[in-house]
């Protein structure tokens, strides 16, 4: 594979100079046909409950209709698009000037964090104190424990190209650990963390050492299974978790001073007036500095042996079993590594959070997860940043749409779920190897030529 | 004794609904290689199909004596065609075009729907369990014991009849029919197959279509069961379903109803037994298990990857 040609390049001979809009028209019926079928009974009619929870049906032609002439009217834009787009290839000679994705990684990573060690200052420059716990709270610390996530599972599904839809187990164990270390035996929260993070590696280990020797797929679904089986033991060992009730955790403290308002406490000692923001900032910066730790541990661990072989592995495993590698040991230590800053990330969500119920560790937030990986492009730290952003933060501002609710009949939060479902598919189709994956080669002979990720198939490049 | 008649009985009726779900799922993965992640909420979207039809059946015909069957008939004729519908569009827009693409992007996508899908039900039918009144009520008292009675109540029997008699009608067109010989032949070798004009797209096409409508059925006979219907329903019974095609043998399609009898079976007796909280545990354990020491099924043929 070296020549510039993409696989969806259409052959330009067949395009034709007019728009065939009988063809478009006929295929666009048939789809708004099809979407009939589907949307027919679904949404054409809803269930509803009457006081005596008896169901009746409430027809809404109105909405069916809408969604049937949405897909009528996408189906002949879609033609259109490709249509214009494979004529413009035809009359373009050069291939065109493409946004260097690698450029991107290495100015984008500096600038983001050069950011976000100053956000908390420019909120409270520019919005005051009081927009701290929404705007700190809500948005920036909300967003980094997903950067942190995504970028722990990135190891796992990026690097090492292991499926893992279990990731929160881990978190859930780093958050269990931490609130049942403080419950019994007084563990502060700086005592916990490096506790909860080993003992999240040991369950991926332990998990790992039998599994990996599985084929891709497999390995995925048993990873969900170990997942959903921690969620219920949380659920249901009752003594031991406290079951659906949950958990009490103690909050963060400032090493040792806690944030309260005694006359030992933080806002006493340094002269300043009580505010829980101090608190909020200080777990702003202990979950950033969390996660550029991930970061720099991924970008380093890239350079060595380990990161080498887990990128071959992703790239072939049977040609890295040819040449003598142990497979198993390869894929275990990206499994435990991985696992390992869930279950930081974990603690720190208890240590916020001061209070922890299974129903925060649940399949969805595993798929959320692996969405941040996937649509950030698995492999990219800058990506995983980017599809957190969108997907956090973005699901925060959905929920501030709320005069919306008139217009589209439905609370616009309830969206976000349906958008990353979607957004998966779609990058599938668009970009399956992600948009930075780039491979980069070891050994070169005058020059390192990057490959794109778009010339890189499986077992290629 | 009659603790382990009942949830046997319990547990074949469970059984066979995990079976007609796991065959949609080795029927696809037999032919492209492809865990379809989507499948248990086809299901759960073949639940609600049924239970539209239903309210609007009974509505017109009543429930009175031979009118529910003429219900549940439509209701499944429509649940199958509507729920082969979502599965042959999912196929074409989500997963054919990902066929040569590297090797985890189809269950990613797949992984995609199954979000998409699930929310799209609790959206447009909102989050509430969907409740309807008991179907076919009554059955046969098999033993009178001292504390209860061992029922094999009629709609256990009818889910029986229908998972036996599809699984027979199933087990012919794949091993008799021509269209069963372009699967088999797709499964082999694809581009093999496509040489010797076999439409391997309609083929495929086609095995999904028919994975769906036995979910389908599966979902009528869940409603029949259950009589109450969630946009959750699909997890659950998904990821069960697949352990039984797994611990079958995946490919093979007794295999599937093997497994789904053997899940059900261990479901029931643990839940009769042991602890119903942890019933989940233990059919998650058995995928852990099968997956690890077993991964080519009990009726499966081991697998050599090959370069």
């Amino acid at each position: 594979m070296s020549g510039p040609v993409r696989s969806d390049a259409p052959g330009a001979s067949e395009v034709s100079e007019t728009f065939e809009f009988q063809k478009a028209l006929r295929e666009a019926f048939w789809a708004a046909l099809v979407a009939l079928g589907l949307f027919g009974l679904i949404v054409g009619l809803k269930t509803d409950q009457t006081l005596s929870n008896e169901i009746v049906l409430k027809p809404r032609p109105g909405l069916l209709a809408a969604m049937v002439g949405a897909v009528f009217i996408g189906s002949l834009l879609r033609n259109w698009v490709v249509w214009n787009r494979a004529r413009a290839a035809m009359h373009r000679t050069a291939s065109g000037s493409r946004i260097d994705m690698q450029k991107v990684e290495q100015i984008g990573l500096p600038a983001f964090i050069a950011f976000l060690s100053v956000f908390p200052v420019i909120v409270i420059f520019t919005a005051g104190w009081g927009s701290v716990p929404k705007w700190v709270d809500n948005f920036g610390i909300l967003i980094l424990i997903y950067i942190m996530l995504g970028w722990g599972l990135n190891i796992v599904v990026g690097l090492a190209g292991l499926l893992d839809l279990g990731y929160v187990a881990f978190y859930a164990i780093g958050s269990y650990t931490y609130a049942l270390l403080a419950l019994h035996f007084g563990f502060n929260f700086w005592l916990a963390l490096p506790v909860a993070g080993a003992m999240a590696a040991m369950w991926g280990i332990l998990l790992g050492f039998p599994v990996l020797r599985l084929r891709g797929d497999y390995l995925a679904i048993v990873t969900l299974a170990f997942g959903e089986i921690i969620y219920l033991v949380a659920l249901n060992w009752r003594d031991f978790t406290g079951g659906g009730a949950g958990l009490s955790a103690p909050r963060i403290d400032f090493f040792g001073i806690p944030f309260g308002a005694g006359d030992t406490d933080f806002s006493a000692r340094f002269g300043l007036e009580h505010s829980p923001a101090y608190r909020t900032i200080f777990l702003y910066y202990v979950i950033l500095v969390l996660a550029l730790t991930t970061a720099w541990v991924t970008l380093r661990l890239k350079r060595l042996p380990v990161g080498r072989a887990w990128e071959a592995l992703r790239e072939d495993e049977i040609a890295c079993r040819a040449v003598g590698m142990n497979t198993t040991n390869t894929k275990l230590t990206a499994f435990a590594i991985g696992a390992m800053f869930g279950g930081f990330a974990g603690a720190f969500f208890g240590a916020r959070q001061a209070f922890i119920t299974p129903e925060s560790f649940v399949f969805e937030q595993s798929a959320l997860i692996l969405a941040i990986v996937v649509l950030g492009g698995a492999g990219s730290l800058v990506g995983v940043v980017l599809a957190a952003i969108v997907l956090i933060g973005g699901s925060e501002i959905l929920r501030e749409l709320e005069f919306l609710k008139p217009v589209i009949g439905e609370d616009p939060s309830k969206f976000r779920m349906l958008i990353v479902g979607g957004g998966m598919v779609l990058m599938m189709l668009w970009r399956p190897r992600g948009l930075i994956a780039a491979r980069a080669p070891s050994i070169f002979l005058k020059e390192r030529k990057m490959i794109g990720s778009e010339n890189v198939k499986e077992g290629h490049g | 004794m009659e603790v382990f008649l009942q949830q046997v009985i319990n547990g074949i009726t469970l059984g066979s609904i995990y079976g007609l779900i796991a065959i949609g799922y080795t029927m696809v993965f037999g032919i492209i290689g492809m865990v379809n992640f989507a499948h248990g909420d086809i299901f759960m979207v073949g639940c609600f199909v049924a239970l539209i039809m239903f309210l609007i059946v009974t509505a017109i015909l009543g429930t009175g004596g031979a009118a529910i069957f003429v219900a549940l008939l439509i209701c499944l004729i429509v649940s199958v065609a509507v729920t082969g519908l979502y599965n042959w569009t999912i196929e074409k827009v989500a997963y054919r075009k990902l066929r040569g693409s590297f090797r985890l992007a189809p269950l990613i996508s797949a992984i995609g729907m199954s979000i998409l899908l699930i929310n799209f039900v609790q959206i447009s039918q909102d989050a509430r369990n969907k409740p309807v009144p008991s179907i076919i009520d009554g059955g046969i008292t098999l033993m009178k014991g001292q504390t209860f009675d061992v029922v094999l109540a009629y709609k256990d029997l009818l889910i029986m009849i229908v998972t036996a008699v599809l699984l027979l009608v199933f087990w012919y067109l794949v091993q008799k029919t021509p269209l069963g010989r372009a699967q088999r032949a797709c499964e082999q070798d694809r581009k093999m197959a496509a040489l010797l004009g076999i439409n391997v797209n309609k083929t495929i096409a086609v095995t999904f279509i028919i994975g769906a409508g036995l979910a389908a059925v599966a979902a009528t006979m869940w409603l029949v069961k259950y009589n109450v219907v969630s946009y959750k329903d699909g997890f659950i019974p998904g990821v069960k379903a697949f352990t039984a095609a797994v611990l079958g043998g995946i490919g093979s399609l007794p295999g599937a109803v093997l497994g789904g009898l053997l899940i059900g079976l261990i479901e029931s007796l643990w839940s009769g037994y042991f602890s119903i909280d942890y019933k989940d545990v233990a059919a998650f354990t058995i995928l852990v298990i099968t997956l690890i020491f077993l991964p080519q099924g009990i009726l499966g043929k081991p697998e050599v990857e090959k370069v």
